[in-house]
């Protein structure tokens, strides 16, 4: 049963990837938009892409946390001890995402746009940041299990942690960007097509020099979870490269959509290699799923809670995107 | 300069367990604040939605309108305020949640089901303005309320727990090896503690709303429009308050009956006795002893079971060792709190019994400009009452985190920095407080803008679903 809540977790880790990633790179773009004038147009797909599904993405997010508390307390308890400073800037960059999220559509002054588009931005490469060092802390063998923290800082400034980070941020770009060249299209936007597609080559290139590096610092640095990558994760990071490849050979050809699929298949396959790599660990070395599981009736208990959204949840969030793409389309002939 | 490095590293290492109960206090009272406005402002938004489909009601229209997009801003800074609570669960109470995780977590996840639903509706119902027929709308409509209310049950039965931890087996080493999940939800304390916070949500959002509208009409604004968003409110709260007195009252016998030294603090009980006073405001001093006040006698006694009258015996802070029960300083606080809850809510209940009367009489509301400035003030001592009330529960339950199984003390994180990151959360949601505020009076002052326009004034007709968060995309002009 703790394997089974495992994989749970790692679908909301992976579908806060995928979704959450593309958001965040969205704010990557945003802040590298250029000035108020020349970066108007890209500001404003970007808006009209994010808008919409936004706070949907972002629960996975909180999901991901009360599955990892509730099921795995002392997993989270040790995370939280430990990673205190970088936890504490993800929240920090969530609220102010989250507030601008919330204001800057109800404000027309350009004055306090920018404010809050700055205050967006920057959070959005912060938080990233923050989680994919969180996440090379955790598979560097960097959190103790048992109650005592371990170092407040060089557990999240490592070379491990800063692959992590870096590729979480260039990994998000690459998502987003290639999510708005399908949304520039639908919008028959050329020149915006070209924008991004010029920047998801860019950040795709960025992102697999920094896989790349990151096996050698892997291998240096955190062993346990490289042996794993290179034996059972083996497949998984094969087909993360394969998608990654097929994806930048489909963007280069200017197939937007099949672009999109592969990009998602090359983040998922990669958080799922990750999983598997630390497997039988939620601690390399240190605490293993098993122990770290709660008892059953709460396990279960997790289980029929996420079968229950899975009947009610995906439902409603089909109405929301079809109500979103159907309406919306002879409007868009008409202006 | 290692000596520096010490000097400052001992300067700055300061004992987390303060800062960290005052980080919690002050994150969890800003977020109880915006509580209201997402479990019951829904419901009100569809009694005037309902109101303009059945009679064809323009303004009930428009205001269920606006509401939905004033609703959408205050649910997207709650959602936010709440997921900084998830995070502090963590960053501050790691101990806590390592051993109790396995049980506290179920109502969470429970909750974490209806906040994705609520979350998902709302976006539903404003996109629905424009594309939904009005009957289908008003039902895309009607989850959001059902989310509200599921969403509270769940959280307050994690409160409830902690005060009346149940639904768990311990090993000899003090681990949890068994989880009962519904006793967890379902724990000894719920039923009380849930239903005071559901009505507490209909009855603060009603008077926080209304007493916008309160503030209008003083200002002179009397039409149809305000009288109609002034009324629905209101009338809501005002059925709500005679219900919370109930509610409460049966909630403190509870109290009184379960959890005695929270009790004992409430009604200001050094020594065990019976025909206790009620003792208005006065503090417990150094000695223990009570100190000024004006005690109604034996009331203490009468209230806690009106059956035994004044010979009911209320047990006092003295049956307790000292590390087992709230400390001087906090009994004052539980007491002070529970002063400012009973008497606000008193003062509540009699505007809503003036409010009652008039429609009785006069079927209509009060006309005199003093009850509309009662009504007015009516918002903000609704949500005193709410903090205070809340105030009462949690200090009331120190020195434990889970009681006799947890203390505050021992659950708290040993990071060192937890007061940098205080002093930044409250640095962050004041300017987070006074951008809601601006943002929210901006959106009424540009509505009303609009409504001029329409009216034949001169201006630009913008379509304005699309300024509220969750709203649809803004259309992209190339």
């Amino acid at each position: 049963m703790a394997d089974a809540v495992a994989v749970v977790l790692f679908v909301a880790v992976s579908a806060y990837a995928v979704f959450g990633g593309a958001d965040f790179g969205a704010g990557f773009w945003d802040l590298t938009a250029g000035g108020a004038d020349r970066g108007a147009r890209p500001r404003a797909l970007i808006d009209h892409s994010i808008g919409p599904v936004w706070e949907a993405n972002h629960v996975w997010l909180i999901f991901a946390l009360v599955v990892l508390w509730t099921g795995f307390s002392e997993a989270f308890a040790s995370i939280t001890l430990t990673l205190f400073v970088p936890l504490t800037l993800v929240a920090l960059g969530i609220v102010l995402r989250g507030a601008s999220f919330a204001f800057r559509k109800s404000l027309f002054r350009t004055s306090q746009r920018r404010v809050f588009g700055a205050l967006f931005a920057s959070s959005s490469v912060l938080v990233p940041y923050c989680m994919g060092a969180i996440a090379g802390a955790i598979a560097s063998g960097r959190v103790p299990a048992g109650g005592k923290a371990g170092d407040p800082w060089s557990s999240w400034v490592n070379p491990a942690s800063i692959v992590g980070g870096l590729l979480a941020v260039s990994v998000g770009a690459y998502l987003a960007a290639v999510y708005l060249i399908w949304d520039a299209r639908r919008l028959a936007d050329d020149a915006m097509v070209e924008h991004f597609r010029r920047r998801a080559l860019a950040a795709a290139v960025v992102a697999g020099v920094v896989a790349f590096v990151g096996i050698f610092v892997l291998h240096a640095d955190a062993e346990y979870v490289f042996h794993g990558l290179a034996s059972r994760g083996l497949p998984l990071v094969v087909l993360s490269a394969l998608c990654g490849t097929a994806s930048l050979v489909l963007l280069v050809r200017g197939a937007a959509r099949g672009a999109r699929l592969a990009s998602i298949g090359a983040v998922a396959s990669i958080v799922w290699a990750w999983g598997v790599a630390q497997w039988p660990y939620v601690l390399p070395e240190d605490l293993k799923v098993s122990a770290a599981a709660a008892p059953n009736p709460t396990l279960a208990t997790l289980l029929v809670v996420f079968g229950v959204a899975a009947v009610v949840i995906v439902p409603s969030i089909a109405l929301l995107y079809v109500l979103d793409q159907r309406s919306l389309l002879p409007e868009e002939a008409a202006d | 300069m290692s000596a520096v490095i010490q000097w400052g590293g001992e300067v700055l290492a300061v004992d987390p367990v303060p800062w960290a109960r005052a980080q919690m206090a002050f994150t969890l009272a800003s977020h109880i604040i915006l509580v209201p406005l997402g479990v019951s402002w829904a419901c009100m938004t569809l009694v005037a939605n309902w109101k303009a489909i059945r009679h064809d009601d323009q303004d009930a229209l428009l205001l269920a309108q606006r509401w939905s997009k004033y609703m959408a801003v205050t649910f997207a800074v709650g959602a936010v305020t709440g997921t900084v609570l998830t995070f502090e669960f963590g960053l501050l109470w790691p101990k806590f949640m390592g051993k109790w995780g396995a049980a506290f977590g179920i109502p969470f996840s429970v909750e974490g089901l209806f906040f994705f639903l609520e979350a998902i509706f709302i976006a539903l119902y404003i996109f629905g303005w424009k594309r939904l027929r009005p009957w289908p709308h008003f039902w895309t409509g009607v989850p959001i309320v059902v989310a509200g209310i599921g969403g509270t049950l769940s959280v307050v039965a994690a409160n409830a727990w902690m005060n009346e931890p149940a639904g768990f087996t311990l090993n000899k080493a003090g681990e949890v090896v068994d989880v009962d999940p519904l006793k967890v939800f379902f724990n000894d304390a719920w039923p009380y503690e849930a239903s005071h916070m559901l009505v507490a949500a209909y009855l603060v959002g009603g008077f926080l709303i209304a007493s916008v509208y309160a503030a209008a009409m003083l200002k002179g604004r009397r039409d149809r429009y305000h009288r109609l968003g002034f009324l629905i409110p209101f009338t809501v709260a005002a059925i709500a308050t005679p219900i919370q007195m109930a509610v409460g009252d049966t909630l403190a016998r509870w109290v009184y009956n379960n959890e005695p030294t929270k009790f004992a603090a409430i009604e200001l009980v050094p020594e065990t006795d019976s025909d206790v006073p009620e003792t208005l405001l006065g503090r417990l001093n150094d000695d223990g002893e009570v100190e000024g006040g004006i005690p109604i006698p034996g009331l203490a006694s009468i209230l806690s079971d009106p059956s035994e009258g004044t010979s009911t015996v209320v047990q006092g802070l003295d049956e307790f060792p000292a590390d087992e029960r709230p400390n001087t300083r906090e009994v004052n606080t539980v007491h002070l709190a529970w002063d400012v809850m009973v008497g606000l809510g008193t003062l509540l209940f009699l505007l809503s019994a003036w409010y009652g009367l008039s429609w009785l009489f006069r079927r209509d509301m009060p006309r005199s400009r003093l009850f509309l400035w009662a009504a007015s003030a009516a918002g903000v001592a609704g949500v005193l009452a709410m903090e205070a009330g809340w105030t009462v529960t949690e200090v009331g339950r120190q020195p434990w985190v889970v009681r006799d199984h947890m203390k505050v003390e021992d659950a708290a994180t040993t990071n060192d920095g937890v007061w940098i990151t205080f002093i930044a959360v409250v640095v962050i949601y004041l300017a987070l407080a006074t951008t809601v505020v601006l943002v929210l009076r901006s959106m009424s002052r540009r509505f009303r803008e609009q409504a001029a326009v329409a009216a034949g004034g001169e201006g630009e007709l913008v379509d304005d679903d699309s300024d509220t968060p969750y709203g649809p995309r803004e259309q992209v002009r190339g």
